[in-house]
């Protein structure tokens, strides 16, 4: 028995490892592990440093080295680790991808070398239509969907006149344009702050002209510590009263426990769209949120379910092809039917390389142990696609 | 309700202007004095805020965590301008630019090693937390009324101590004319170190109060830093007073910028176009007007007295 | 003294044998990513030749000089995202428009003296940079993707990372021997004349303002053009570019080779980017280091790695 599984195995190895025999599958994972935002990247690594475990650092029978990279925030530097991957250390993907101007800057990079490229969180508007890629993949969604998702909370929630907030860069553009093509009702006024290294984090004029302008609702979306800056700010603001939050992408699991800390408990209840929250009832995510939980001593993030999900969809592609990482066509056939054990339960992709996925309505609320986190409420969107799949010439 | 919100923003600017003053007011002293450009003075508006942040969660008390927190800055600056400064004062701006620039890194990545990258956030003892009604039409955050009384208190006590004060005598003499003071047989370096100490623990006073509605975060001393200068440039370098106007000028100028100015490009330009660029055009403005005042009066508006 | 100089020469001449062999030496040795790192150095190091000219002879420390790459970038960035690839074109916007904020902002900034001539440098950089911030129609903050570099005439393709780099590597060439005649020249000793004494210079009946201008106008047009191979060489640009640190960085580079020595930028770049490539694999923490470095550079390193160089030679004599 023992001999026809080796013999099985070594014959295997013959016919799928033919002229370039690769011993390892290299990924390339760039993100953001200094500045600020290191907050987010390490919360990714944790999660791929999981997955590798989870996956024994083998995908089928190869070995995977995976390379870390920081981008510092920048596009430009972004870029040049893309180049540094593709070129140096000779990687078959390139993944993670925290901000969508980072990613658009080094998408050619990666793909012009013949790589795979693989976004665990940007979804900026351009990727997913005109500039989109047949070796380009998403594991995350498309910036406009979670804000579309949150237009169709607003008008069920009866809103009639809204405010906008949101940074002033690519991602922060596509999710105030989401909002405004499904929700109803007016737009009563928007601002766009500065972001970067020196992003704007005290926001007084902003809530001023939003107290003034009478809005009902304010919508906001503000990634990492500015999502804790912002909240603090609206809640000292004494708009509370007036005008309801709601966001995207701001309160999330890195956000919350410094919240908690600060004691901020105007935050609990506030109303979040999210393709994805901890409490999702499958076996995979059961599983991630668990031994998450139980290696760092915090909730996994949305950036970390997209990055664990990420090393998954490697190994599926990975293994379909017996480990040949040369059959490229092999490989991209395997992600496109999205056949593995995501998180977010099962779904599919557009032609464009962007998931087909439910999206959420969460809340934020105390759990048995006294932490803070989300819990979903409401199903906005089954199987939703986003819009600019049409402009996509593949 | 349009003036409410004029008056507000007002406000706004105000306060923006007084927390510019108290990082401000370091920085022209430092370098009217002993003529030493110092880039990492933001760095001490940086550290006075994580320390704050780390003395109010683990005493659960602001107002302790500041009065701690005030004489640990001055310490940290003391020690800084001890270890690396003073080897820097004969130098030309130059190196002092550079050194300082380095400086910044040095003090970035170690609060990065020591507090980690996400930042903190600390709460405001709830009495703080409310609005107060001003002039029976304007609701205003009591904490931003708060750090405006502050900064106005410290501007009042600075312009005391300096000018009615044996030693704002000495340091005003030190600015003028440094060698005369020394031959008078006042021990100069000792005057200087403690002024040093006091612009840093300024700066950290700052940050300490910005952080409970920004976060401590990694470099938010960078940005505060630019501004700070700017604020001296344009007040006239080792001008207190100068840069007390020149602060408030230049936050009123920012915040009435960030508030009206997409509204004034809109009746010019599309919609669209002045949502995006009316923020970048607002932090422009100040470096406008800096060239400006410079352009006509090159040494500020209240230049130093001639050496 | 002449051993001293020959060990000196020495050096220089092992590096310009050494850039202008690179890209068979990284060729030989297989690691390609290495042609980008070298590439990128000797564009920085055209911007930090330029630099030197104003900071190192002219004694005019601009904090503003990040903003002349930022706008050679933008010369082919905007062009390119409206389909132009002439490359002789580009390079026409770029002196122009260069030459132009040179020539407008140095007639303010030359009119102040020592620290408002550093702040108001970094004045009219920081209002370039809002301004890119703000133009959405150019990506604004998220910068512009350049599909492809520069079309040249005869046949000269940028694509081919090689002929990218000789490109950088002969206007450095170019540059240095401007330089080199500019600075002994009657022209380079009123500049320098005027940046040890002004009064004197002007008394000698010398218009030094003027000189001063064109000296700042001439640094502006070469760092526009390092700006401008700089673009082509990342395909991308973004107001990050013209960035204060940047300008910061710049600085550094000249004074860590040597203000005003020839070769002195070129060491300094290359050191630079040598110690950053080398510490950032290293630890994330590595800005630590780094700002220690600059902190020992500045005081126990007088005159840079020129100077050091050439102190060595001396004493060895």
């Amino acid at each position: 028995m023992f001999k026809k599984a080796l013999l099985a195995a070594a014959v295997c190895g013959l016919i799928s490892a033919p002229a370039f025999a690769a011993d390892s599958v290299k990924i390339g994972f760039v993100t953001t592990l200094t500045t600020g935002a290191a907050v987010i990247g390490n919360d990714m690594k944790n999660a791929v440093d999981l997955a590798m475990e989870h996956i024994g650092s083998k995908m089928g029978d190869l070995d995977v080295e995976m390379i870390f990279e920081d981008d510092g925030f920048k596009p430009e530097i972004g870029k040049q680790k893309t180049d540094k991957l593709v070129k140096s250390d000779d990687v078959d993907f390139v993944a993670g991808f925290i901000w969508s101007h980072v990613l658009l800057a080094s998408r050619k990079s990666a793909l012009d070398a013949g790589k795979f490229l693989i976004s665990s969180n940007a979804g900026p508007s351009q990727i997913a239509g005109k500039l989109c890629h047949e070796n380009f993949f998403s594991t995350s969604w498309q910036n406009d969907q979670t804000p579309m998702a949150m237009g169709e909370v607003l008008n069920r929630n009866g809103v009639k006149n809204l405010y906008i907030m949101a940074p002033n860069y690519a991602a922060g553009k596509n999710m105030s344009a989401g909002v405004e093509r499904t929700f109803n009702g007016t737009i009563v006024g928007k601002d766009l702050t500065k972001w970067g290294k020196d992003a704007q984090l005290d926001f007084s004029a902003e809530l001023a002209k939003v107290k003034s302008s009478g809005a009902e609702a304010l919508f906001v979306f503000y990634p990492g510590k500015a999502g804790g800056a912002f909240i603090k700010q609206y809640q000292q603001s004494g708009l509370s009263e007036s005008t309801k939050l709601y966001t995207v992408f701001t309160v999330d699991a890195i956000s919350l426990p410094k919240l908690q800390a600060g004691k901020l408990e105007g935050v609990l209840g506030s109303l979040a769209t999210q393709f994805w929250s901890p409490d999702l009832d499958n076996a995979q995510n059961k599983k991630f949120v668990s031994s998450f939980k139980e290696k760092y001593g915090t909730y996994p993030s949305f950036y970390a379910a997209q990055s664990y999900d990420t090393v998954f969809l490697i190994k599926s592609a990975v293994e379909a092809v017996n480990g040949d990482l040369s059959n490229m066509n092999g490989m991209r056939a395997a992600m496109e039917k999205a056949d593995y054990p995501s998180v977010r339960g099962p779904y599919s992709y557009g032609k464009n390389h962007f998931p087909i996925q439910n999206f959420y309505l969460r809340e934020a609320v105390v759990d048995a142990d006294g932490n803070w986190t989300t819990k979903i409420v409401d199903t906005i969107y089954e199987n939703h696609q986003d819009t600019y799949v049409s402009e996509c010439p593949l | 309700m349009d003036g409410a919100l004029v008056v507000v923003q007002l406000l706004n600017g105000i306060q923006l202007g007084v927390l510019l003053f108290l990082v401000a007011a370091g920085l022209t002293l430092v370098f009217g004095i002993m003529d030493f450009v110092n880039l990492a003075h933001g760095a001490l508006y940086m550290i006075g805020a994580f320390i704050c942040a780390s003395l109010t969660l683990a005493l659960d008390s602001f107002l302790i965590a500041i009065a701690l927190a005030l004489p640990a800055t001055f310490i940290v600056g003391y020690l800084i301008e001890r270890v690396f400064i003073c080897h820097l004062y004969h130098r030309d701006h130059l190196d002092q630019v550079l050194a300082t620039f380095g400086l910044i890194l040095v003090f970035d990545t170690l609060v990065h090693m020591l507090w980690g990258p996400a930042g903190i956030s600390y709460p405001l003892p709830n009495w703080m937390n409310g609005q107060v009604n001003l002039f029976g039409f304007v609701d205003f955050p009591l904490y931003r009324l708060l750090i405006i009384f502050s900064g106005i208190t410290v501007a009042i006590g600075l312009y005391f101590v300096i000018v009615r004060t044996k030693t704002g005598m000495l340091i005003r003499a030190g600015a003028s004319n440094r060698t005369m003071i020394s031959a008078l047989g006042v021990n100069i370096n000792q005057l200087f170190r403690y002024v040093f100490a006091t612009g840093a623990m300024l700066a950290g006073f700052a940050g300490m109060i910005i952080a409970p509605i920004t976060e401590a975060s990694i470099g938010m001393g960078s940005d505060v830093l630019l501004i700070a200068f700017v604020v001296i440039i344009i007040g006239g370098i080792g001008s207190i007073r100068g840069a007390l106007i020149a602060s408030l000028i230049v936050g009123l100028i920012d915040t009435m910028g960030r508030s009206f100015l997409d509204d004034l490009m809109k009746l010019v330009v599309s919609n669209q176009a002045a949502e995006t660029s009316a923020p970048a055009l607002s932090a422009m403005l100040v470096y406008i007007l800096m060239a400006a005042i410079l352009f006509f009066r090159p040494q500020g508006l209240f230049p130093p007295k001639t050496r | 003294m002449i051993a001293g100089l020959k060990l000196h020469g020495g050096v220089v001449v092992a590096i310009l044998l050494l850039l202008a062999f690179a890209p068979f030496i990284i060729d030989w040795i297989d690691k390609p990513f290495y042609l980008d790192l070298v590439t990128r150095m000797v564009i920085l190091a055209i911007a930090a030749a330029s630099l030197n000219l104003i900071l190192g002879y002219g004694g005019m420390i601009s904090f503003g000089h990040a903003a002349y790459l930022g706008i050679g970038a933008y010369s082919i960035g905007i062009p390119a995202y409206y389909g132009e690839y002439d490359g002789l074109y580009q390079l026409a916007i770029t002196i122009i428009a260069c030459g132009s904020f040179s020539l407008l902002t140095g007639y303010v900034c030359l009119r102040t003296k020592g620290v408002y001539f550093i702040m108001i440098t970094l004045a009219f950089a920081q209002m370039m940079f809002f301004a890119l911030v703000s133009i959405e129609e150019y990506g604004a903050d998220d910068g512009l993707v350049i599909d492809l570099r520069s079309e040249l005439p005869f046949g000269f393709s940028l694509e081919n990372s090689v002929s990218m780099y000789y490109l950088c590597f002969f206007i450095l060439l170019f540059f240095l021997f401007i330089i080199h005649r500019l600075v002994n020249s009657r022209f380079g000793m009123v500049i320098r004349g005027s940046a040890v004494n002004d009064s004197r210079m002007q008394s000698l009946g010398f218009p030094t303002f003027r000189y001063r201008l064109l000296c700042f106008v001439i640094a502006g047009v070469m760092c526009g053009v390092a700006g401008w191979l700089l673009g082509n060489f990342t395909n991308f640009i973004s107001p990050e570019m013209m960035d204060w640190t940047r300008s910061g960085e710049l600085i550094f580079m000249v004074v860590l080779g040597g203000a005003g020595s020839l070769f002195g930028p070129v060491l300094g770049t290359a050191a630079f980017v040598l110690i950053e490539e080398v510490l950032s694999g290293f630890t994330i923490y590595w800005q630590l280091y780094f700002g220690l470095f600059l902190v020992a550079v500045v005081l126990f390193v007088r005159g840079g790695l020129d100077g050091l160089l050439s102190k060595f030679s001396r004493s060895d004599k």
